[in-house]
């Protein structure tokens, strides 16, 4: 059933007894060509472009709890592609580029708000560094713009502009950049999916990866063994867990990120905006609460709960760029588990082990990245190579010293 | 109000126990805050490395840095981990601390550790 204004309409007026389910809930078969294990954002926009783009039939989803459950249902809905690097900025473009046509394509309403995303910055050295940023934007066809003080001024008055430690000096906008609603991401990506046939098996944690001669033959899960020629690893927060399965060891660390909601509020935020001397992101999202988030707590874990220090230190990162903030009250806050690699980059890759590929270690930039990873994920599955815009984010890179290191920190990832 | 106080008091406990406070083996207990997170204490086993000006490191060699510096088990339950005490006597502590629960366990002075390491 295709979703239409129309629909809508004649649903209304037969006070919306029509609608049906927007996937089914199938047993698992025994065998599939594909088998995805992790049904959040990025699992099922995987098999939404292998089922569409690829014309892969004979695919699964396998999810431990039910779909969305994951980082795309705790995450800051932020989209945007402005990363300096070769190997990062042209796939993040890819992704908003699926972004702005995502809603048409997969006929969903994803709430895709294009309201701008500005990087404010503070002194001379930091307006260079996003000058040159902003040049790589733009060599990717991103768009980028440089916005004075007084241009900064007009958008966002509110701001702390003669702070005595952090004046605002002006941003680095990228006006294509906004807010998503996420988990309709998850739902479209799997009504979409659904309806080319892909099999989305919900509680259906995988217990074993099944390996004879270094090939990987299938899964033993809570509902049975399910053998499959190719097995998808998309994970999270859980890659390095599900990966210790098949006897590897990856170069991640799982950290526990927090975010933020306040009440509701009137309009006040033009869109995102971002501190440029602490660790602090704010927008608001279509109810009216201010979304915002920081750093990481900095320590490994799985509890998906972080602790009180980082909430004030994010408060306070809220605080110095504008102070209005202090006058709403945090509604509620919560952690997710973030896959932290070494360089702050994510893997697009296959695996030593034949027929078990991986897509992880996407740190707390993996919302964004949603349909590219999907993308490329299939791409690198149905073909067996890579896509172009995902050839940097192999396994491998630290043994061939290929780093994409965004911010220069070294092997820390709590720094990333 | 002192039906009140006394549910507060059991709340800080419950926290306390789960991780804020880290209980170190020279200065009692601590606010976590004070300590940086180091990673994982695995690290404290630094493969040799012997190659020099006229020696190249062989392929194997190689392998072994590189599984030392960028590959972690990364475990959901317990872990041993360094903090810094860099806003105390500046010592460094293997933690034991659940993933899943943020608690602590044991802490123990880096340097105790060495030692009976060496010995």
């Amino acid at each position: 059933m295709n979703y239409s204004a129309l629909k809508v309409f004649f649903q209304g007026l037969s006070g919306n007894k029509g609608w049906k389910p927007m996937w089914r809930e199938p047993e698992p078969k025994e065998e599939y060509d594909i088998l995805i294990v992790g049904g959040g954002g990025h699992g099922l926009s995987t098999a939404y472009y292998l089922a569409k783009e690829f014309q892969e039939k004979k695919i699964a989803v396998l999810e431990k709890g039910w779909i969305g459950s994951g980082n795309i249902g705790r995450n800051t809905t932020i989209i945007r592609s402005n990363y300096l690097l070769k190997g990062n900025q042209p796939f993040y473009e890819l992704s908003m580029k699926l972004w702005e046509n995502l809603e048409q394509d997969f006929n969903y309403n994803a709430m895709i708000s294009q309201r701008g995303i500005m990087n404010l910055f503070h002194n001379d050295p930091q307006r260079d560094a996003y000058t040159r940023r902003g040049n790589s934007m733009m060599i990717s066809g991103a768009g980028a713009v440089m916005l004075n003080e007084k241009e900064v001024r007009r958008v966002a008055p509110f701001l702390d502009f003669d702070n005595a430690r952090f004046p605002i000096k002006g941003a680095l906008c990228q006006t294509r950049g906004g807010t998503v609603r996420h988990d309709a991401v998850a739902w479209g990506y799997a009504r979409g999916a659904d309806r080319l046939g892909v099999d989305i098996i919900q509680n259906c944690p995988v217990l074993n990866i099944l390996v004879e001669n270094d090939k990987c033959i299938g899964v033993e899960t809570a509902k049975g063994t399910i053998k499959a020629k190719k097995i998808a690893i998309c994970v999270a927060g859980s890659s390095s867990q599900v990966m210790n399965m098949a006897g590897l060891k990856l170069p991640i660390e799982s950290h526990v990120l927090q975010a933020f909601v306040t009440e509701g509020l009137k309009p006040v935020l033009p869109g995102v905006i971002t501190f440029g001397a602490g660790h602090f992101y704010v927008s608001q999202s279509d109810k009216g609460g201010l979304v915002f988030g920081g750093d990481i707590d900095g320590y490994n874990s799985y509890a998906q709960r972080g602790n009180l220090p980082t909430v004030e230190d994010v408060c306070e990162g809220g605080m110095a760029i504008m102070p209005m903030i202090g006058r709403s009250k945090l509604l509620r806050m919560w952690g997710g588990i973030m896959d932290m690699s070494m360089d702050g980059s994510p893997f697009i890759d296959k695996t030593k082990i034949e027929g078990l590929f991986f897509n992880g270690g996407w740190c707390y930039g993996g919302f964004k990245a949603t349909p590219a990873s999907g993308f490329c994920f299939a791409h690198l599955l149905s073909k067996g190579e890579p896509h172009e815009t995902a050839l940097e984010f192999r396994l491998d890179r630290f043994q061939r010293g290929a780093v994409i290191d965004e911010k220069g920190q070294g092997a820390q990832p709590n720094l990333h | 109000m002192k039906k009140a106080k006394a549910l507060n008091q059991t709340y800080i406990r419950q926290w306390n126990k789960k991780f804020m406070i880290i209980n170190h083996p020279i200065l009692g207990p601590r606010d976590a805050n004070e300590f940086v997170y180091k990673g994982d204490a695995e690290l404290l086993n630094r493969p040799h490395w012997t190659p020099n000006a006229t020696k190249r490191a062989t392929y194997a060699e190689q392998e072994e840095f590189h599984d030392y510096l960028y590959l972690r088990n990364n475990p959901a339950g317990e872990h041993k981990e360094l903090w810094y005490h860099e806003q105390g006597d500046r010592s460094w502590l293997i933690i034991t601390r659940d993933t899943l629960t943020h608690q602590i366990s044991k802490v123990e002075l880096v340097r105790e550790f060495l030692k009976e390491k060496v010995t």
